[in-house]
C-alpha cells in the first residue's frame, strides 16, 4: 500500500516553512515525522541527559506540528526525542506535548518509546558475548560500562511501528536511527523495504535534500518498487543531483547504510527527475542480516575551567606560541608548589586563537595576525581542583613577561572573573552495537493520555 | 593550482563521534576527472596525520564527487578537539596543490 510521509524539517528546533508545513498537510499524509536530535553537537546532551535545544523553541515548533496533526488526523512522531533521545529527555518532550495538549483544548493518546539502557544490562550483554564494538571502538570492560552516566541504544523500524501499534496519536521515541521515524509506517504496510530505508535516509534531513536547505519540508510517497521525494516550499526543488548528493551528507560510506536487522545498498539506485520539483528513486537494496542495535554512551572525562586572554602587542603576538610554552612550564611548577599536583592530576592546554586554534598541530598555514586568543583549559578530576587551578594561573595569564628583564606587560581579559567554570566534560565512550533476540527486549513502551 | 580554487565546493562533517567525512564537490565530469586522477589519496591521509590503510575513498563520477572518510583525528567532544563538528578539515584539504 502506497505510504505518504510529511517530513517538517531535519530537526525539531530549526524552524521551518510555515506555509510549505500547511501545503504538506493539505496533501493528506499517512504520518507526520521529525527527528529530534543527533550526535552532531558533541557529548553533553547525552552524557547529562538534556536536550540542547531551547524549550521555548521547542514548544513553539512542536505546537504547530500538534496542530498540523489533528488537521491531517494522523500519527505524529519524534525520534530522538530531547537532542540526546534518553529517558530524561523524552519526559521532557512529554511535559512539553501535556502542556501543550491543554493549551489547544486536545486530548491525545502518547506513546512514549524509551531508549535508555541500564548499565547492568549492557555489562550483562557483554559477558554474554553481545555487545561487539564498530570500527574504531574506545575499550569497554565491565568496569567503564559501569562508569557510563547515560547509555541509549539506537531502536529501528521495529520499536517505532510497536509504538504506532497502540493506537498513539503522538509518539515520543527515545534514541532511534536517523531514518526509524520515516522508514517505520511504509515498512509496515509493505512497501519496498530498500525504498523506504532509502527514503527515509534522503528525507532524514528535510530540506537537505533539495535546492534549498532551510525550508524544512519534504513530502516522500513510498509504493512497492521505490519512492518519490517533493520539497513543499515553492522556492525549493528536489533534482536527481540534490537528492543523490544527500547520501554523502554525516554518511562514511555514502552507498551502504547499517540499520537494526540489516543494511541498506543503493549501489543500484536510480535518480529520475519526474519534472522540475520531483525525483523518483528506484532500485535500492535492503540487505536483512542479524538483529543488532548501536550503541551510544557518555562519561565524565574530568571537569573543566578556562581562560580566555588576548594578546595585542605586536611582540608578543609574533612570539605567543614560545609565550604560552615558558608560560605553561612556570605554572605547572606553580601548581605542583603551591598546590602539590603532579602533571598526572590535571591537564593545562593554550590554545592560540588566530593561529592554530581549530586544527592544532595538524594546521598547516602561518601568517601574522593583528592579536592572539590565549585560551587557556583546565581539566582535572574535580570542579573544585579546576577551579582553582584556574584562580592560581590568572595573574600570571595577565602579566607573564617574554623576558625577565622588562616591566610586566598586563594583556587583555574580555570579562571578569577571567575563568569561567565549565562544568563536567563529557566524553563518548562507546561505538558498538548490542545483538538482540527481540527488538523489543532492549525498549521499553509506555501509554498515556494527555490534555484537555 | 589550489583544490579549493579548481573545485566547487570541499564539505567535511562528522559521519558520527568517531568518523570524519569530506566531500569534494567538483562541479562537472572535466574537473571531477582531474581531481580523480590527481588527488593521491597517501597525501590526503599525511595532511589528517592518519595511517593511508584507514582511509576509505570513494570516486562517484554521477554526482562529480570525490569523497574520502576517515577515523576522526581526534574523537569527537574528548578534551583534544578543538571542532565539534569537524567542518574545518575541508579547509586543509582545499589547500592542497593538484
Amino acid at each position: 500500500m502506497a505510504t505518504r510521509v510529511l517530513v517538517p524539517s531535519g530537526v525539531l528546533g530549526l524552524g521551518f516553512d510555515r506555509v510549505a508545513l500547511a501545503r504538506g498537510v493539505a496533501a493528506r499524509p499517512d504520518i507526520i515525522a521529525i527527528d529530534g536530535g543527533s550526535t552532531d553537537s558533541g557529548p553533553w546532551s547525552l552524557g547529562a541527559g538534556v536536550s540542547k535545544y531551547s524549550r521555548a523553541a521547542t514548544k513553539a515548533e512542536w505546537r504547530h506540528l500538534m496542530q498540523a496533526r489533528t488537521q491531517a488526523g494522523v500519527p505524529l512522531v519524534i525520534g530522538t526525542a530531547g537532542t540526546c533521545g534518553t529517558d530524561a529527555t523524552v519526559d521532557w518532550m512529554y511535559a512539553i506535548t501535556a502542556e501543550l495538549a491543554a493549551e489547544l483544548g486536545q486530548r491525545v493518546r502518547v506513546a512514549r518509546l524509551y531508549s535508555s539502557q541500564p548499565n547492568d544490562r549492557i555489562i550483562a550483554a557483554l559477558a554474554g558475548g553481545r555487545v561487539h564494538p564498530l570500527d574504531p571502538a574506545p575499550p569497554v570492560d565491565a568496569a567503564a560500562i559501569a562508569d557510563l552516566t547515560n547509555i541509549v541504544a539506537l531502536a529501528g523500524a521495529e520499536q517505532i511501528q510497536a509504538a504506532l501499534a497502540t493506537g498513539a496519536d503522538i509518539v515520543i521515541a527515545g534514541r532511534t536511527t536517523d531514518t526509524a521515524t520515516i522508514a517505520a509506517l511504509p515498512l509496515s504496510r509493505g512497501d519496498h523495504p530498500g525504498a523506504a530505508w532509502h527514503g527515509a535516509k534522503i528525507a532524514e534531513c528535510g530540506a537537505l535534500c533539495s535546492t534549498n536547505p532551510t525550508s524544512g519540508v519534504i513530502l516522500v510517497d513510498f509504493d512497492d518498487r521505490g519512492f518519490t521525494v517533493e520539497a513543499m516550499a515553492d522556492s525549493a526543488l528536489c533534482t536527481p543531483h540534490s537528492v543523490s548528493a544527500h547520501m554523502l551528507y554525516e554518511n562514511s560510506d555514502p552507498f551502504r547504510l547499517h540499520e537494526p536487522g540489516g543494511h541498506l545498498d543503493v549501489t543500484g539506485a536510480r535518480y529520475r527527475a519526474l519534472d522540475a520539483r520531483r525525483v523518483r528513486v528506484e532500485g535500492s537494496e535492503w540487505v536483512p542480516g542479524p538483529y543488532s542495535v548501536k550503541l551510544e554512551g557518555a562519561r565524565v572525562a574530568g571537569y573543566q575551567t578556562t581562560i580566555l586572554a588576548i594578546l595585542r602587542a605586536p611582540r608578543y603576538v609574533a612570539a605567543a606560541r614560545e609565550w604560552t610554552d615558558k608560560l605553561g612550564s612556570f605554572l605547572r611548577g606553580e601548581i605542583a608548589g603551591r598546590m602539590g599536583l603532579s602533571p598526572a592530576d590535571y591537564t593545562l592546554e593554550f590554545r592560540l586563537i588566530g593561529a592554530d586554534g581549530a586544527l592544532g598541530a595538524l594546521e598547516s598555514r602561518t601568517g601574522q595576525p593583528v592579536e592572539i586568543g590565549v585560551l587557556g583549559i583546565v581539566t582535572a578530576a574535580t570542579q573544585e581542583t579546576a577551579a582553582e587551578i584556574g584562580k592560581l594561573i590568572n595573574p600570571f595569564v595577565l602579566h607573564y613577561p617574554l623576558t625577565e628583564d622588562e616591566e610586566l606587560p598586563t594583556f587583555a581579559f574580555p570579562y571578569s572573573p577571567a575563568t569561567t567554570d565549565r562544568g563536567a566534560l563529557y566524553e563518548f565512550a562507546l561505538n558498538h552495537v548490542m545483538l538482540l533476540d527481540d527488538p523489543m527486549a532492549a525498549f521499553l513502551i509506555v501509554v498515556t493520555e494527555a490534555g484537555a | 593550482m589550489r583544490l579549493g580554487d579548481l573545485v566547487l565546493k570541499v564539505r567535511s562533517k562528522n559521519a558520527g563521534p568517531f568518523w570524519l567525512t569530506v566531500d569534494i564537490f567538483c562541479g562537472d565530469a572535466d574537473r571531477f576527472a582531474r581531481v580523480s586522477a590527481a588527488l593521491d589519496t597517501g597525501e590526503v591521509a599525511r595532511l589528517f596525520a592518519t595511517p593511508r590503510q584507514m582511509l576509505k575513498r570513494f570516486d562517484i563520477a554521477d554526482l562529480a564527487v570525490v569523497k574520502i572518510s576517515l577515523p576522526r583525528p581526534v574523537v569527537q567532544g574528548s578534551r583534544e578537539d578543538r571542532d565539534m563538528h569537524g567542518a574545518q578539515w575541508a579547509h586543509l584539504l582545499e589547500e592542497i596543490d593538484v
